[in-house]
């Protein structure tokens, strides 16, 4: 009997009963959970080193309190969406073109493929040189972060659009700029928002880095004066609201999906 | 009006490996209107080019396609088109779909919505109306992209092995399906396959095509009355026509396939 539900569990692509589905992942957070109260609370690490659970409910509250944490999150955020929407706006027409024009891919793929192996964070020191800490510069961190990625994804996106439904359309009468509006755009958008869903999870990596290197505010910043004030509990405060903040963007990139285009969704 | 008309029509094409491939070779066809014409030929022959040289999709190397003598020059709605790979617009709804060359061509939407609605009607879908592509099947699919090129109302209708991807009981289901409709609409078709019984069933005329480079070998008149219904395949003339295309055929295919035909004497004729 148990060999047999091993045996159903382990075959590849084979579901398994939502219940169990939820139970299995809900056991393993609880477990690691209960893993970090046992380290802590049973002695076995020293505070300094990882802090308790309540240490870390305390310093939650405390900079919530003090109004710190709602100030450096309002700034992250405020850094990354103004980063990557203005990335976005951008990379995302031009990714398009990029995959369905050969003149527009003959113009940028060169310097689009130069860009994209250098690491952002080999640009910092140079952009604190030019346009100082502050706000400014955080934004252009994310957004060269990520703007040459999403121009190569969303040209891969759009070259792999399928030729019939151009064909198709001419011979329904489609005029060429009717096939651009009507056809490729369309096309594009469930792997468009997929690219955006992925790069957002990249602009945090670049922000916080950003951050940690050079500023005066925001969630990495935050992180680094914890560790020089050997507050550990506030580090991770700061690692946990990254995490959440994250998953919440995440989510609503899925929930957009579902709601903008239900064809990609229906069964 | 859809008289077609293919004037010794030549395609080649360029490819690194091999040097300049001739997929048409000097190729002239007459098909007048209302006729039903179908074209087959073995895999590669180049019986897929032509289609698209008639829709303006591709240009040819040499001669032309003209359409109740206009030349073919860019595609247009005059000549619509139904691919094997059913090409219906993922995003758009059954009847968004139907109703895409009525809307780039500027009808307004309530005649529009009213014209789609009577050919989703005539393919056997209304109640599908507001479902999107993934819902349906692959039949199903394929009697909305045939829908939507009805419902464009053109003068020829292109056929590049609309049921080719489909299952052998669903293809005749689709095949009488399409012979109704034909009947209905009196539209010059241009219809090609590699399926014998399909182009026989089908067609008023049956062209023959050999492997590349592509030409026609042998044209087939027919004559089967219609209405047919699909007992007509175990008629003495329709086993009389497919006995004469399989022995044109057989020596194509092997050709194709590198095969050395077994009797020289049949396929020198052709060389």
């Amino acid at each position: 009997m148990a060999a047999n539900l091993l045996e159903r569990l382990f075959t590849p692509k084979r579901p398994i009963a939502r219940n169990l589905e939820i139970g299995i992942g809900v056991t393993v957070a609880t477990s690691l959970f209960a893993a970090w109260c046992i380290v802590t609370y049973g002695g076995l690490v020293k505070a300094s080193f990882l802090p308790a659970p309540d240490a870390v409910g305390d310093a939650f509250v405390a900079t919530l309190a003090d109004g710190s944490l709602l100030k450096h999150v309002r700034v992250s955020l405020l850094e990354i969406y103004t980063g990557f929407v203005l990335s976005s706006v951008i990379a995302v027409p031009l990714g398009i073109f990029m995959g369905s024009f050969r003149v527009v891919a003959a113009a940028i793929e060169p310097v689009v493929n130069f860009m994209r192996y250098l690491p952002v964070t080999a640009l910092i020191p140079l952009l604190i040189l030019w346009i100082g800490i502050g706000f400014e510069e955080k934004v252009a961190v994310v957004f060269l972060g990520v703007f040459f990625q999403q121009i190569v994804l969303i040209a891969d996106v759009s070259a792999q659009v399928n030729d019939d439904l151009f064909k198709v359309s001419y011979t329904l009468g489609a005029s060429r700029r009717q096939v651009v509006t009507r056809v490729l755009l369309p096309a594009t958008m469930p792997g468009v928002l997929d690219t955006l869903r992925i790069t957002m999870g990249w602009a945090w990596t670049f922000l916080i880095v950003a951050e940690l290197v050079a500023a005066s505010s925001g969630l990495g910043y935050m992180i680094l004066q914890a560790m020089r004030g050997l507050h550990p509990a506030t580090i991770f405060v700061g690692i946990f609201v990254i995490g959440f903040l994250g998953l919440a963007t995440d989510l609503v990139f899925k929930y957009a999906k579902a709601l903008l285009l239900p064809w990609t969704t229906v069964r | 009006m859809g008289r077609v008309s293919i004037e010794e029509v030549s395609l080649e094409f360029r490819t690194r490996r091999t040097g300049t491939i001739v997929a048409l070779d000097s190729l002239s066809m007459e098909i007048p209107d209302k006729q039903f014409a179908v074209i087959v030929g073995p895999s590669g022959c180049g019986k897929s080019s032509l289609l698209t040289l008639v829709a303006g999709l591709n240009d040819a190397s040499s001669g032309c396609c003209r359409v109740d003598g206009r030349v073919v020059n860019g595609p247009g709605a005059d000549r619509g088109m139904v691919f094997q790979s059913y090409s219906l617009f993922p995003w758009l709804t059954v009847r968004k779909n139907v109703e895409f060359g009525l809307a780039v061509g500027g009808l307004p939407a309530p005649e529009r919505t009213e014209r789609a609605l009577r050919h989703i009607e005539a393919v056997g879908l209304s109640g599908f109306e507001d479902a999107y592509p993934v819902q349906l099947s692959g039949g199903m699919q394929q009697r909305v992209a045939i829908a939507r090129v009805l419902a464009n109302d053109p003068e020829v209708l292109l056929m590049d092995e609309p049921f080719g991807a489909l299952d052998s009981q669903t293809r005749s289901i689709m095949q009488e399906l399409l012979l109704g409709i034909w009947e209905r609409e009196q539209k010059t078709v241009l219809f090609v396959t590699h399926d014998i019984d399909e182009a026989l069933y089908l067609g008023d005329v049956v062209y023959i095509m050999s492997a590349r480079p592509g030409r026609i070998i042998d044209t087939i008149e027919v004559g089967l009355a219609r209405p047919r219904r699909y007992d007509i395949v175990t008629s003495e003339r329709f086993v009389g026509h497919k006995r004469r295309v399989m022995a044109s055929l057989h020596s194509e295919v092997q050709k194709t396939m590198n095969l050395t035909p077994p009797d020289p004497g049949e396929s020198g004729s052709t060389s």
